[in-house]
């Protein structure tokens, strides 16, 4: 248990652009240890989107290696990613991606489905993690039915729901206001007291502040990477005025 | 320098070891019952996309259906006129009677006669089992009470061989009976139940134009024949009784011709050459020179048959064509229909795929979708077909045969239809890069 949940070594990725070689990004040497809460952050085209799509195991690097839980990753077939995708990483991202027309408990249930669970235990397990969001009175609505914070809270249980070992959201506070993204932070700072390493991709400064370690990228590369004392963001929300009183 | 990690607490989710264990290797492919529901569900969201979707195929299926129904029903029927008229049939016709049909037989002078028959039986005997003249007329029979309208033939023993009937009750005719001009006759079944309905006609006694005739058999029963005149309603009798007694003071009396001549080819021999050598013999026997036309007419019964099913079948020909052509334009639908959903749903797509979905998970849920609307589309043709067969069945009174097989068929060629169109789209579907389809607007 003391290696590392991720380890990149000279992770590089370039995309095709017509002719032209697009270095998105340019060897990136990291590891990220269990139970780590980290922000990226960087200019927008810095390679953050790539580095979390490598991460997820969603895309298949142009070098390097990448082990994750001590498997190589960079050279496994497709289908082998899709499975260590369903199995291993829980996503989250900017615009939730609920399934539309669908229950909140069906969408939370979905990574259940592609794992072969029998309906009844992917339903059982489904509410448990609807329960670990607070939305259990929610199981039936569909998505146009639940605010944005309702929604990016189901998204998060969807990504709980086979018990990752990693949980990646690209800007998941992009598309909510100020105040539902430090619910959903503190959501996720919960998640990580209880053991979940956590990697959010952010270029608000307010957001990052919430983690516990900062990895800076520029053109591809990282260029600063700290550790940093976590704001608590229950105790931010706490401060705030309540927007029912208002 | 990197944060200490926290111990992992693990309280509020049950490992993942311990719940799916139990069902097999972890990644497992999502069953098929799973991704009938999510096909199911998205085509009842475009309800009507999907029900319009559909119709090239429900047209196409009904189409087969219907093709089918009236093209066996046809050859059915026409296998079963075969077998009643008697297989390898020829029939000689008086060239007059063969036009005016029964009720010129009293004016005209008829140009074949007894004697053509027995020789024709006589000199042939390697191709013929039979050849039974017949005269015929029409008239009211009596009994009590009741008359009835009806056809009677004159005839020879060879006429119940030849033309496939035989007795429900009585006996047939014996040879003394036939040449002496017996006051003896055999019915049909309508003519026995429209004259004594239940009682027994044996030994009952009818009149046709006056002359007393004993009832002494009852034929065995052979319903309609394809023009929808029933055979069934019939009086047979000594040819010599129906010439000298019954159609007594006519031309055709005094001589011995006759209407017609029924001719039964032996099993195997080739029915063209059999029609040939009865030609060639009654063309010898009315001294024709070459060149000249025949006198007679000679018919093919089987042939003339075989050709109204012809007919039926350019009817069934012309549905398989509406058919097809509507299942291909049905497919193209679904194909079009299909590559629709594909790019409405990329993100969808992308979604399934981040959270495990193989690439082979998309093609399956694509192509259960397509199959689902086709299968559908093709019971939805089913019904209908079938509904419209009776319905043709019933208005134009022609014969239909609804069949299991025919329904298999249909059903299973629109799920063939499903496969073939919507393969291209699934494969669409199933060849997104996850990021790709999660980036798509
Ligand atoms: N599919 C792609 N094809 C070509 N270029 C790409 C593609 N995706 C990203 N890029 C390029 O790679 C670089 C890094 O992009 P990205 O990882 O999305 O940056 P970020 O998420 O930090 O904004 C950018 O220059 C971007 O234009
Ligand atoms: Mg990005």
């Amino acid at each position: 248990m003391n290696a590392p949940l991720i380890r990149t070594v000279a992770l590089t990725k370039d995309y095709l652009l017509g002719d032209t070689r697009v270095p998105a990004l340019q060897g990136v040497s990291l590891e990220i240890a269990r139970g780590e809460f980290v922000a990226v952050m960087g200019p927008s085209g810095s390679g953050k989107s790539t580095f979390m799509n490598l991460l997820g195991c969603l895309d298949h690097p142009s070098g390097g290696e990448y082990w994750l839980d001590g498997e190589a990753v960079a050279r496994l077939s497709d289908d082998a990613l899709a499975g260590l995708r369903n199995r291993r990483i829980g996503f989250i991202f900017q615009h939730f991606n609920l399934l539309p027309r669908t229950s909140a408990l069906d969408n939370v249930a979905l990574p259940l489905l592609y794992r072969g669970l029998a309906l009844a235990d992917r339903h059982a397990r489904a509410a448990q993690r609807l329960a670990q969001v607070g939305l259990t009175e929610r199981a039936g609505h569909h998505p146009a039915q639940l605010s944005g914070g309702q929604q990016q809270r189901v998204a998060i249980a969807r990504a709980l729901a086979n018990d990752p070992a990693l949980v990646l959201a690209d800007e998941p506070t992009g598309a909510l206001d100020s105040r539902t993204g430090i619910e959903i932070m503190a959501l996720l700072q919960t998640l990580n007291r209880d053991g979940m390493t956590i990697v959010v991709v952010t270029h608000e400064h307010d957001i990052a502040a919430y983690a516990s370690r900062i990895i800076s990228f520029l053109d591809g590369r990282v260029v600063n990477d700290r550790p940093n004392t976590p704001h608590d963001a229950s105790a931010d929300l706490a401060a705030l005025p309540d927007p029912a009183a208002a | 320098m990197k944060m200490p990690p926290h111990a992992r607490n693990n309280n509020s989710l049950p490992s993942p070891g311990g719940t799916h264990g139990s069902f097999g290797r972890p990644g497992a492919a999502m069953n098929f019952y799973a991704t009938l529901l999510i096909a199911l569900k998205a085509l009842r969201v475009n309800l009507l996309r999907s029900a319009l979707t559909m119709l090239g195929i429900i047209i196409g299926v009904a189409a087969v259906i219907i093709m089918i129904a009236v093209g066996s029903g046809a050859q059915e029927k026409v296998e079963a006129q075969i077998k009643s008229l008697g297989s390898n049939l020829l029939i000689v016709f008086s060239a007059s009677a063969s036009q005016g049909g029964a009720r010129s037989a009293a004016g005209a002078t008829h140009t074949i006669s007894e004697d053509d028959a027995y020789a024709i039986a006589r000199e042939l005997p390697e191709y013929l089992v039979g050849a039974a003249p017949t005269l015929r007329g029409s008239g009211q029979v009596v009994a009590g009470n009741s008359n009835w309208s009806t056809t009677f033939y004159g005839i020879t023993p060879d006429y119940f061989e030849v033309r496939a009937w035989t007795l429900a009750d009585g006996r047939y005719f014996d040879p003394a009976e036939i040449n002496g001009a017996a006051k003896v006759a055999i019915i049909g079944q309508t003519v026995a139940t429209s004259l004594f309905g239940d009682e027994s006609p044996i030994d009952q006694v009818i009149r046709i134009r006056n002359v007393p005739l004993t009832v002494i058999g009852v034929l065995a029963g052979k319903g309609q024949n394809l023009s929808g005149s029933d055979q069934d309603d019939v009086v047979l009798m000594p040819i010599s009784t129906a010439r000298n007694r019954v159609l007594g003071a006519t031309v055709l009396a005094k001589s011995r011709s006759v209407g017609s001549i029924s001719i039964k080819a032996r099993d195997g021999v080739d029915l063209k050459i059999a029609e040939e050598k009865v030609r060639d013999l009654l063309r010898q026997r009315h001294r024709l020179q070459p060149g000249q036309e025949d006198d007679f007419n000679l018919r093919n019964l089987t042939e003339i048959l075989q050709a109204r099913e012809d007919s039926s079948r350019v009817m069934a020909m012309l549905l398989a064509a509406v058919a097809s052509v509507s299942l291909l334009v049905g497919g193209i639908g679904i194909m079009n229909i299909m590559l629709v959903s594909v790019t409405e749903r990329t993100r969808e797509i992308g979604l399934r795929r981040a959270v495990g979905a193989k690439s082979g998970d998309i093609l399956r849920q694509f192509l259960i979708e397509a199959i689902t609307l086709s299968l559908i589309g093709g019971l939805i043709g089913v019904l209908l077909g079938s509904l419209g067969a009776e319905l043709i069945g019933a208005l134009a009174e022609w014969p239909i045969k609804l069949s299991p097989f025919a329904t298999a068929l249909a059903v299973s060629f629109a799920a063939a239809i499903g496969i073939f169109f919507g393969y291209y789209p699934a494969r669409q579907a199933a060849r997104l890069s996850p990021i790709e389809a999660l980036r798509h607007e």
